[in-house]
């Protein structure tokens, strides 16, 4: 595994890559492409470590310290000794940013 | 309601259209302003959307309900089969970061409500902002079904719909004005205790002019920083924060010196020292909140955020603090 950016924690080890596409199609920021029927990282620190790709490849390629990047969640948390970011932490973003409904999430 | 003999044992499926009604936008304006938030909530299971076949899509959502009006109103014209996850009542993209949008419950309800017996494709359509909590391979193993990934926004479902192919435009997340703007409400609403208590408490100590300094240092944080963020200068939320309220405090620090002539030197520095710590600070605290609002900050970025800027932030506090009270006690 190989990190792409000093900026986040992606790692990715072309030899391990299928050339599926998938990671291309679940990253929100356009860190892949596919190029000659392999993923290649166009775009290494505009990950935002949301695991999709990871969670999602076939064959291991990819690896991300994956969480939320989110302040208030992780200052809250450290003030009130829980683990971040667990379901059990609900900040006021979470119920009404605009990754809701109207906008970006369907 | 009507009733299909393959519910029997199962989940009723309840019916649902494309129309928002006026409760319903109503609901979104109280969301959007963070009013009773965590009621914004429809109930999970199965929702038929005109009259599904078992040749329809089956399209997953969360149990929020501007996710789910999102998906029901951009499908006016379609006939598909909702399947609505629980996630407390949380948006997709924050619920799949918890893992309340995730595998577990996808595959749970699926065997729940008898989505196999309903349709004769094994295809479930996900929202792409869905991908970070689901295992499209897990998915398949445990119940048959595989996934797959629609655009990132409702909005561009019926063109995905019609090939199943999202262009990159679909598939990136975008964080446009209008995007920021609708965050400000809420932001605002969320503030405006602490910021009507602090200004209180400055107009006590210091004066008016403390007070709004301290106010619109405030306002740039909630208002003017999710508006201005991509044409602010730096790359981190904090020090784009810091250059938002260094900006702010000019008029301010321009108007105290000009009309307090009589101030000791010493004391005119203490006060300008007051006003170049403190309002930064707190428009450079704010910016940083914003990060969890956005969908551009990754967790290390944060973290390294919070590990720099937040002890300059505390000595900046304590020393604009000990300044603002020297300039107080000694000033008049």
């Amino acid at each position: 595994m190989q990190r792409v950016s000093p900026l986040n924690s992606l790692a990715f080890d072309p030899g391990l890559c299928s050339g599926c596409g998938t990671c291309v199609e679940v990253c929100p920021q356009g860190v892949f492409i596919l190029q000659d029927q392999a993923a290649v990282v166009t775009r290494p620190d505009d990950c935002i470590e949301c695991g999709a790709c990871e969670l999602n490849c076939p064959s291991a390629a990819i690896t991300v310290d994956s969480g939320v990047g989110c302040a208030s969640a992780m200052i809250w948390g450290a003030l009130s000794r829980r683990k971040v970011p667990g379901a059990s932490l609900v900040v006021p973003c979470c119920t009404t940013s605009t990754l809701d409904g109207s906008a970006e999430c369907t | 309601m009507e009733q299909d003999h393959s519910d029997v044992g199962r989940q009723q499926i309840q019916q649902t259209n494309s129309q928002l009604t006026w409760q319903n936008r109503l609901d979104h304006v109280l969301a959007r302003l963070g009013i009773r938030r965590g009621n914004h909530r429809v109930a999970p299971g199965l929702y038929r959307l005109g009259v599904p076949d078992a040749g329809s899509p089956v399209l997953v959502t969360a149990n929020y309900s501007l996710s789910f009006d999102a998906l029901r109103s951009a499908l006016a014209g379609h006939d598909a089969y909702l399947l609505v996850l629980d996630t407390n009542g949380v948006n997709v993209w924050c619920a799949a970061g918890k893992g309340t949008f995730g595998t577990d419950e996808l595959v749970r309800r699926v065997q729940q409500v008898g989505v196999s017996d309903l349709v004769s494709n094994r295809t479930l359509i996900l929202p792409q902002l869905g991908a970070s909590g689901v295992s499209a391979l897990e998915v398949r193993k445990r119940c048959g079904f595989g996934v797959e990934y629609g655009p990132v926004r409702a909005v561009d479902l019926p063109a995905y719909l019609k090939d199943h192919r999202a262009t990159p435009e679909m598939r990136q997340v975008r964080f446009d004005l209008v995007d920021r703007l609708t965050l400000i409400p809420v932001e605002v609403v969320s503030w405006f205790l602490p910021t009507l208590l602090l200004g209180a408490l400055l107009l006590l100590l210091g004066g008016w002019r403390l007070a709004s300094a301290a106010i619109s240092a405030m306002f740039a944080g909630v208002v003017l920083f999710p508006i201005l963020l991509p044409w602010l200068p730096t790359r981190d939320f904090t020090s784009k924060g810091f250059f938002l309220g260094g900006l702010m405090v000019v008029p301010f620090a321009a108007a105290a010196s000009a009309e307090s002539p009589d101030l000791g030197a010493l004391l005119r520095v203490a006060q300008m020292l007051a006003y170049f710590t403190l309002m930064p600070t707190l428009t450079a605290y704010l910016s940083l909140n914003f990060t969890g609002s956005t969908p551009v900050a990754s967790r290390t970025g944060v973290r390294y955020e919070i590990d720099r800027y937040v002890p300059v932030m505390a000595i900046l506090a304590v020393a604009g603090i000990v300044s603002a009270i020297a300039v107080a006690a000694f000033g008049r």
